[in-house]
């Protein structure tokens, strides 16, 4: 007879329904009656929202390049950052914008990367973060490369990295997880898995049932959450990186989510997915429901939220005039194309440098 | 002081670092225990233990991009390949992150990772073990690639590439790794990285040349004295960024060039420095210059790879070509 040698299961959590509210029979963390700390994370939420509106207007009217929108995702990022401490490290990909602004990058440093000018990567967060990341998955063995320092140092630090559904597909989200598996690394993975890659629907990266159980096949612990319910992702990061901190190894977190806008902005989602679809998210994105939460607890209204959202246009105004100043009126001087290659120039380039100060391009652009 | 091998300069030069630099990590499959398949790295994981030598589970990619993290975060990971075929899947991250890494933040963060792989033909290996593959890495920005040819230049060149600031790959020519033995003194002295090394005077025509072809080269060289042709040796050493300086020195003397190297024809690292000559030498060329290459054919499998490979007797062919003008 065969006996069974190995068996898994995937718990699912959700905290916070799309109604706004909590879960029936369900034991909720104390985040979920922490309520300004709620309000703190709102805000935070709507501010990215405004922003990342701004951006993709930007772009629209020629003053920002490509940019790929966070549109949905606000309450997994923003759990993200939250739940991190500024000595841990953080290799994005390229949208967690939220995340990234709870550790004190700057508005205008995304406009900046986004705008062309590598001076946005040189970011106002943690000097040891890692800058965004285009090529897919990449990042995850950056994260654990960290984590192994941190390790090797015995720095009680955790590096948490974010992929897509897309990029679970990649061998180096499956080799960062074989990799943290074998040295018991301070690491989070989270899959942001916002249904589509680009065109490429979630149904067509795999037939597993999760992506988080990916994770399970390299002996780490794994599950899902709901992506749209702020309480329940930062309480899954909270769990993730108190056991990586604490010497318990990695863990994979799947949040499940809905990428609302386009993949970026070069995109049109139009073309392969229906707007059925798309209607359908919205009534389960992250703000609404956490919005009608607070206002259930008496901690938000009307007149806040007007408040909120003037006060987010004009810092995100500000974050624009900000960007478009500096690359319009300070430029980066030619000589930063060179002087950033190497610590020590090679001669052949101190030579192209010249040829590039002789002949500047007329005008800039984006 | 005991004369040693290519290989053993190799080790030496790690003990060496791993010694003075606590950050200095070796990383990479089969070296720990079993020393590394060539055994460039016997006997460290017993000296300093399993946390600064790391056998890694069989992952080149993993090992690259692990090392990319590790370097932005304060280590100096030294990373070891099997051989150079399998420093294919590692192009990703040297390429898109090790090499860019301080250029993308603007010098925020840095990426001081080295990228040892033992590397060229004639060893008898199975397939894919056996390219030369330099220019695919001296093609990138940001990214140094190294080679030496001697014990004494091993251990002084993998110094520098431990020590320098930015990404270097280092490319040990598995063919001479025992063929000579050299006095090599464990002082810690560096060779410089981005110059070439003038092996031997000359004044008739320069040889350029690089890791194991500098073994045919020489012997060329010494043929060719015996025909009363004077010819000069110069061992590149750093093919990206490339010293020319010292090649149009030396050519501007002899009026004459053969690159020799054994890695493909095409976009080789020689047409790099043929292209150097004709930018700035031109007017001192005596001749048309010439290249000893290996084919831009598929290195064959072990019993015909010696025709692939460049041979003393080529060598001396294409010197004695470009004598014919006078």
């Amino acid at each position: 007879m065969a006996a069974t040698i190995a068996s898994f299961k995937v718990d699912y959590f959700q905290f916070l329904d799309a109604e706004g509210r909590l879960v029936d029979g369900v034991q909720v963390p104390a985040l979920a009656r922490d309520v300004k700390q709620l309000v703190g994370l709102y805000r935070l939420m709507t501010l990215t929202r405004v922003f990342d509106k701004k951006a993709v207007a930007l772009q629209r009217t020629g003053k920002l390049g490509t940019y790929a929108s966070c549109l949905g995702h606000e309450a997994a990022h923003v759990a993200i950052g939250s739940a991190m401490r500024d000595e841990d490290c953080f290799a994005p990909m390229y949208r967690e914008y939220a995340a990234q602004f709870y550790r004190g990058v700057k508005m205008s440093d995304v406009l900046m990367y986004w705008g062309g000018d590598e001076r946005g990567n040189d970011f106002s967060g943690p000097k040891h973060d890692f800058p965004w990341c285009v090529p897919i998955a990449t990042q995850c063995l950056h994260a654990a490369g960290a984590a192994m320092a941190y390790k090797l140092h015995g720095q009680p630090r955790v590096a948490v990295t974010v992929v897509g559904d897309g990029g679970s597909s990649k061998g180096d989200f499956l080799e960062a997880i074989n990799a943290a598996s074998a040295w018991k690394l301070p690491l989070v993975l989270v899959i942001v898995n916002n249904q589509w890659a680009i065109s490429v629907p979630r149904g067509k990266q795999n037939t597993a049932r999760t992506l988080a159980q990916k994770g399970i096949a390299g002996g780490l612990p794994s599950i899902q959450v709901d992506g749209n319910d702020l309480i329940a992702s930062r309480w899954a990061m909270d769990k993730a990186i108190a056991a990586a901190r604490e010497g318990r190894g990695a863990s994979v977190i799947e949040m499940v989510t809905y990428r609302l806008s386009d993949h970026t902005t070069a995109d049109d989602a139009r073309r392969y997915r229906e707007q059925d679809e798309v209607d359908s998210a919205w009534k389960n994105e992250p703000l609404l429901r956490l919005r009608k939460y607070l206002v259930d607890q008496g901690a938000w209204d009307q007149v806040k939220e007007e408040e909120l959202l003037a006060e987010c246009a004009e810092r995100v105004q500000g974050a624009v005039d900000e960007y478009l100043d500096r690359v319009n009126n300070d430029p980066q001087p030619i000589d930063a194309m060179f002087d950033y290659m190497f610590k020590n120039l090679p001669h052949h380039l101190e030579e192209q440098r010249e040829i590039a100060r002789r002949f500047p391009a007329k005008g800039g652009s984006h | 002081m005991a004369e040693i091998t290519l290989v053993e300069a190799v080790t030496l030069a790690l003990a060496h670092e791993m010694e003075q630099d606590p950050t200095v990590v070796v990383f990479g499959e089969d070296v720990g225990v079993n020393g590394g398949v060539f055994r460039a790295t016997a006997g460290l994981q017993q000296k300093f233990g399993d946390e600064r030598v790391i056998d890694t589970p069989l992952a080149e990619v993993m090992i690259a991009g692990m090392a990319v993290g590790m370097a932005a975060q304060g280590m100096k990971p030294v990373v070891e390949a099997q051989f150079e075929g399998f420093m294919y899947p590692m192009v990703d991250h040297v390429v898109n992150h090790a090499a860019r890494l301080r250029h993308r933040t603007r010098g925020r963060m840095s990426c001081p990772a080295v990228f040892r792989a033992p590397w060229g033909g004639g060893i008898h290996a199975p397939e894919h073990h056996s390219d030369s593959n330099e220019a695919t890495w001296a093609h990138f920005p940001g990214v140094r690639t190294v080679i030496p040819s001697s014990p004494s230049r091993a251990y002084g060149l993998l110094l520098a590439a431990i020590r320098d600031p930015d990404p270097v790959v280092f490319l040990e020519p598995k063919r001479i790794y025992r063929w000579q033995r050299e006095e090599v003194v464990d002082d810690g002295e560096e060779l410089p990285l981005d110059v070439c090394f003038v092996l031997r005077d000359g004044t008739d025509v320069t040889l350029v040349t690089w890791g194991a072809m500098v073994k045919e080269t020489m012997e060329a060289a010494v043929a060719l004295e015996k025909e009363g042709v004077s010819a000069e040796v110069i061992d590149v050493a750093t093919v990206a960024p490339i010293d020319m300086e010292t090649i149009l020195e030396s050519v501007e003397k002899t009026g004459r060039c053969v690159i020799v190297h054994e890695a493909p024809k095409h976009c080789g690292v020689g047409a790099e420095i043929a292209a150097g000559l004709a930018d700035s030498g031109i007017f001192h060329l005596k001749s048309p210059i010439k290249r000893v290459t290996g084919y831009d054919t598929i290195m064959p499998l072990y019993r015909s790879e010696m025709n692939y490979m460049p041979s003393a007797e080529r060598i001396v062919h294409a010197a004695k070509e470009t004598l014919e003008y006078s």
